[in-house]
Order: structure tokens, then sequence, then C-alpha cells
């Protein structure tokens, strides 16, 4: 079979490609760390500035011990005027001074932090929200509330549980969701979808492109049909694709395995929340505890197989549905460049999709996500967004159908237009001129 | 007997016809030279033959059956615009070529490596097409298209891109595989080549036969009853006779007389000439492929 050999060395000489290798073995690496280290680098940057040490100068008089010693700042209250305070400071004595203004009639309502460097936002903020909780305070008192109960009815939390019924085999079935979690899935699994098709899609146009330049094209031609170099290239770089997928999914497992050991906890996504929760106070580590519970059961609710199945599925007929539609494009160019005025128009679909796609998040079973899951040129996207809150059977395997039957037609074309196109050279080739060819 | 015959094939491409009407002969174990200007057809001709396009009326018969989708194999092409994909290593791109023409991986490696010995080019097996010189490919080229040991080879301008040494060696290549049974269609503009090597031509010009034949039976066909000569006179100069037209006369410096003439009658000429002096030298002119392609062409065209 002809057809195995092409498909051999187009698969071959892309995953020997140096830069296979290096984009497979990047990418979780990458991806990882865009992950936790923002939230670990924030954790850790006040540590790396060193404690700082501000002086409070307060002509009021109401704030004396009030402010909170964290782990990067302290406080002190030292009685000199301000006009001292500041040379401290520009001796270098004290990190900075905080001036709070004496006011007449009321309580005071601004302050002024000096100093030389510039100050973190988590000390401004901590700063500020200690002064608003002393006045709160004060004025209840002068209003002869007790701030206690203030404090208690305002730390009143609701959790609000979705839980969608569904029946399955003929018994009731109630799923609790997270409609977040589920709208995050989905827009990630649809960028993942699209850009996974345009990078193979073009793969295939550089490779139709490529043996045009060559000029190995009529060499290749009189040993094969153009119809088996044509599907050659397309499933040889499929394969490229789900090699690279494959070994995405293996890696990330070994990369989580090997994070929850070094770790210690049994899970690195809610370790990592925690820790970003931390800046804030104790109470809402618990607070955060539970909602990283919740998403756990909603995590453990969602049928991660029959996801990572229908992406493979949806992967595989998009790809080959827009990548006979880039080989035929790119048949009747002479260089890349040649290409765009193809491209575009050809990928518009996908494109309106991604535009449409908080739209079909949020409404997964409104009438313009089922029809856009549907038609073949949308529907990978489409389909990819509506999958984590679940969809019939009926309604994926009809559009499923509707992808690989549309797939064979435009495969059948797309070789008409091919089989002319690899030989014409020198021409700036119409939409009208292609066209044409589909009756040679 | 006639290895590949072509009849009555015709081909347009919308209102263009590209082909029309050609038949052709070519018997088995000669070399046939298919000449025309550019555009005359040629590469539709050979693209029918390859069965990369499909004639719009006519047969293409090889070996006296008409043509199969296995014949690829017993068929050699080398194109006229040839490249390789630059990426890839010479040794590695030559069996995957080999292997298309439907050789075994392990029988392609053996008489490829084979070849390289020949063409003194075993150090460039691993190299990368790109690090090679054009005329470096070109041999790998010629190698690829004849490595599934075809019963017909076409080369389309084989000599372009090949320095003199080279095109020597390539031509010994050629007559060695003649000799070794192949079949050989030739196409080029190269009249020199055509004459060397050819057995038989087709004369091709807008889609149209214009001549076809032996070679030295067009040059007789063709001749122009041109005669030169060089006369040593006996006194002083000599009297022409009448009756034949003189196109050029002049002295050499060493006493002799060379004469181009036309004429009807070289016998009565020739007689006349031996009273006025010695003849040193008689000789006829025969056309050259490339003043008979030239004259064709322009007739041709001129006629339309």
């Amino acid at each position: 079979m002809k057809i195995g050999i092409i498909i051999q060395r187009e698969y071959l000489t892309r995953v020997k490609k140096k830069s296979f290798l290096i984009i497979t073995f990047l990418t979780p690496i990458l991806f990882a760390a865009l992950m936790f280290l923002p939230s670990v680098l924030m954790l850790n940057s006040e540590k790396l500035e060193g404690k700082k040490v501000i002086a409070v100068c307060d002509e009021s008089g109401m704030f004396k011990g009030r402010f909170e010693d964290t782990d990067a700042n302290s406080f002190i209250y030292p009685d000199q005027d301000i006009h001292d305070l500041k040379a401290l400071v520009k001796e270098g004595i004290y990190d900075g001074v905080l001036y709070i203004p004496a006011t007449q009639f009321s309580v005071p309502s601004d302050a002024e932090l000096y100093s030389r460097e510039p100050m973190p936002v988590t000390l401004t903020s901590h700063i500020r929200s200690n002064m608003e909780e002393t006045i709160e305070h004060q004025k209840l008192l002068a209003s002869g509330i007790d701030p206690d109960i203030v404090k208690s009815a305002m730390a009143t939390t609701i959790t609000l549980q979705t839980v969608r019924m569904d029946e399955v085999n003929g018994e009731e079935v109630e799923k609790k969701s997270f409609g977040e979690f589920e709208m995050i899935l989905g827009l990630f699994l649809a960028m993942l979808i699209y850009f996974a098709i345009f990078l193979f899609g073009s793969q295939v146009m550089r490779g139709v492109i490529e043996e045009k330049t060559n000029r190995i094209i009529e060499v290749l031609i009189c040993s094969v049909k153009p119809f088996e170099l044509m599907m050659g290239k397309i499933i040889g770089i499929a394969l490229v694709g789900l090699t690279q997928f494959v070994l995405w999914i293996v890696l990330s497992l070994g990369i989580y395995t090997v994070a929850t050991m070094a770790a210690g906890t049994p899970d690195l996504l809610s370790n990592g929340t925690v820790m970003s929760e931390q800046i804030v106070d104790a109470q809402q580590i618990t607070e955060g505890d539970e909602i990283i519970k919740e998403v756990m059961d909603v995590v453990q609710s969602i049928n991660f197989s029959a996801i990572l199945w229908s992406f493979l599925l949806y992967f595989i007929g998009g790809y080959l549905l827009y990548a006979a539609m880039f080989a035929a494009t790119s048949s009747a160019c002479d260089n890349e460049t040649d290409t765009q005025q193809f491209t575009l128009p050809i990928s518009a679909p996908l494109i309106i999709a991604i535009v449409c796609s908080t739209a079909i998040a949020n409404a997964p079973n409104s009438g313009l996500s089922v029809w856009l899951s549907m038609i073949p040129f949308t529907s990978p996207v489409a389909m990819m967004l509506r999958i984590p809150y679940g969809v019939p059977y009926w309604q994926v395997g009809l559009s499923l159908a509707i992808l690989v039957l549309t797939f064979i037609v435009f495969t059948w074309l797309a070789a008409k237009i091919y089989r002319t196109g690899i030989l014409m050279y020198g021409k700036k080739t119409s939409w009208k001129e292609i066209l044409k060819w589909l009756r040679y | 007997m006639n290895y590949l015959e072509i009849k009555n094939v015709s081909k347009s491409y919308g209102a263009k016809k590209v082909l029309d009407d050609i038949s052709i002969s070519v018997p088995q174990q000669s070399i046939y030279g298919l000449l025309g200007p550019n555009g005359a057809g040629k590469t539709t001709l050979i693209r029918i033959i390859n069965q990369i396009t499909m004639p719009d009326t006519g047969q293409v018969l090889l070996d006296g059956k008409p043509l199969s989708p296995n014949d690829v194999e017993i068929i050699g092409y080398l194109p006229e615009e040839r490249g390789l994909y630059k990426k890839m290593k010479v040794g590695e791109q030559a069996v995957y070529l080999a292997q298309l023409k439907g050789m075994d991986r392990k029988e392609a490696d053996r008489k490829l490596r084979h070849w390289f010995v020949k063409f003194g080019i075993t150090e460039w097996w691993d190299k990368k097409v790109e690090e090679l010189s054009k005329g470096m490919q070109q041999k790998v080229q010629f190698i690829v298209t004849v490595i599934h040991e075809p019963k017909l080879i076409i080369f389309d301008e084989p000599f372009s891109g090949f320095d003199p040494v080279n095109v020597n060696l390539l031509k010994n290549e050629i007559l060695e595989l003649r000799d070794n049974g192949a079949t050989i269609l030739f196409s080029t503009h190269n009249m020199a080549s055509v004459e060397e090597l050819c057995d038989n031509i087709m004369l091709i010009n807008k889609g149209v036969k214009v001549l076809e034949g032996k070679v030295c039976d067009i040059k007789q066909q063709y001749k122009s009853h041109t005669y030169e000569m060089a006369v040593r006179p006996s006194v002083g100069g000599i009297k022409m006779p009448e009756g034949h037209a003189i196109l050029a006369m002049d002295n050499d410096g060493n006493g002799n007389i060379h004469i181009t003439v036309q004429s009807e009658n070289p016998n009565a000429l020739v007689r006349d000439i031996l009273d006025e002096g010695e003849l040193i030298s008689y000789n006829e002119i025969l056309p050259s492929m490339n003043d008979i392609f030239i004259n064709l062409v322009t007739k041709n065209s001129s006629n339309s």
C-alpha cells in the first residue's frame, strides 16, 4: 500500500524534528508554570523584600495599636511629629511613615503614607482596611450598637447548590453542578480544539506548498495518485497531532503525580488555591476549602472519559474536514503568502464559533448552541463547549454523523481541486478558477 | 516492434486544444525524441503517458496493451521541473521514492548504494538535500528515475543544470540503459543531443504533429542539395560551370578555393569542376536538426 508509505514519511519526518520534541515536552511544563507560579511568587514577593517598618503618626489619637503586624510589616507608634518622622524615613530608619491628620468635628477620612520606595499594594490595602474597621467600630459604639453583633451578622454566607435532575436508564439521577467550573472546562476545550485544528491544518497547508515549490510534486505524482498523496499527508499529520495529545496527557499526569508527591498533599489544585487564599484572613481559608470540596464533587461528577473521547473524535473529524479544505486551496497557490486569501474565508466558521463561545457556554441548550453544534464547520468547537454540561447521546451521535458525512464529501471535492492545482504554476488563482477545476 | 504507441490522442483544457489527434510509435529499445517549442503540448503528452492526466479521446498502448494503473511501476519519469525534499536526507529520500515505485525497502537500499558508488556520491548518502549542489541533486534525481529498472523511461530536458562533463556521463548512461533493453522517450530543445542520441523524432507545435520519422530520413528529406568543395585551380582562377547556384566562394590563402554550391545535378557539377583544377574535398551539407526545427516552427506559425 503506497498510502501507508506516504503516511509513514509524513509522520516520521515531523515527529523526528527537534521542534516537535521541544513543543511536546515544554508545553505541559509551561502550562503548569503558568497555573501555579503566579500564586507562589505573589506569596513570596513580600518575603523577598524583607519586613517593612512603618511609623504611625496619629494626630487624631484613634488608631494607636489598631494596626495589625503581619509577616511583611510591623507598625510602631513613636511620639514624634511628622517632620521628624519624615526625616527618619529619609535616613532609612523607618521604611515609611503613616500620617493621620487630626480632625476637629468628624472622624478622620483620609491619611498619607510617606516612603522613599514604592509601597506594595498588599500593605496599602492592609492599612486602609484596618483604618476602616477602626472607624466603623467607633461609629457603631457611638450609636450604641455592639460591634460584635454586627460582625456576626455580616459573616452570614449562603451557598447555593445547583442540582440537575437527569434520567439515566429510567432512574432519576441528581447531579450536582458548579456552572463556573463546567464553563471554564468547556472554554478551555473549545480553545484547544480550535488551535489544534488550525495548528495541524496549517501543517497540511505548508506540506502541500512545500511539495509544490520544491517541484518534487511531479516526481511523486507519476508514482502515486494525487488522492493517495493528499490523504497520506492529511492522515500522517493527524497521527502527529494525536501523538502530541497522548504525550501531553501522559506528561501532564506525570507532572501532576510528581508534584503531588513532592507537595505531600492529596491534591495540587486545592493546594494551589489554598496558597493564594492565605493572603486573605484565616476565616476565609475554611470558606475556600468548602468551595474546593464542592468543586471536587463536581469534578467527580463530570465524565472525563466521555469528554476525552468526544474531544478526540471531534478533533479528528474537524481536523479532517478543515485539512481537506486547506489542502485543496493551498494546492492552487505557489507560496504561503498566496494562501492567505483562501485561509480566512475557510476558517471563518470556526472563528464565528469561538466568538459565540461565551454565549454557548452560558446557555448550552439554547437554539444557537444546538444549531452550532450540529453544523459541521462549527460543531467541533460548539460541542466542546456543551460537552462538560452533558449533552444527550443522540445529539452527539447526529452531530458526529453529519461531520463525518461532510468530511467525506469535502475530501472528494478537495481531491478534484488538488489534482489540478498541484500541477498549476505561476498563475494567481481565484475562487472562480478553483470551482472550475471541479469539473475537469 | 513498437513498445509505446499513442493513437489519436486529443486533450483540451476548457476551450484551448492542447493536443490535437496525436499519434506516435516508439520502437522497442530505441531512443525517441519529442521536440517542440515551449507550450507545444510536450508536457501534456508526457503527463498522459504517465497517467497524470487523462486524454479526452484516443488511446495509449504500452507493449500492445492499454495503460493500466500498475504501469507506473515500469515507467520512469524525470520531469523538467524536478525537485527533492530539501530537509530530508539523500539516501532516505531516494529509498522513499523507490518504494513509491513499488520497490521493496531492502532491495531499494541495495540497488541505490550500487548506483551511488557508480556516480561517486556515496559520501552524500546521509547529507540533507539542501547541502547538495544543483548538479549533485540532478544526479540523485536521475538515479531515482531509473532505480526500479523501468522498461519505458521518459526524460524531460534531462541535461538542464548539468556541466559538460556530467552531460557526457549522462549520455553514456542513457545509451547503456537503451542497450540493456529500455525504451526511451526524450523531450528536449537541445538539438545537438537529439542528433547524437535519438533514433526517431517527432516534432510537435501547438498541439499538432508537424513531423515524424527517423533522424537520418528526415535529414535526407529536408536536404537542400548543398555541397561544399575545395578546389586547387590549375591555372590562375577557375571558371564556374553554368546552372548551379553558388552560395559562397572564397580563397583560403593556401591557393585553395572553397565553394558552397546548391545543385540539382551534382555529378555534372563535379565533372565540370574536374576540368578546372584538382578537387581536394567534396561534401554534401545536410541540414542540422536545429535548422529543420526553426524552419518548420517559424513556417508553421506564419501559416496559422
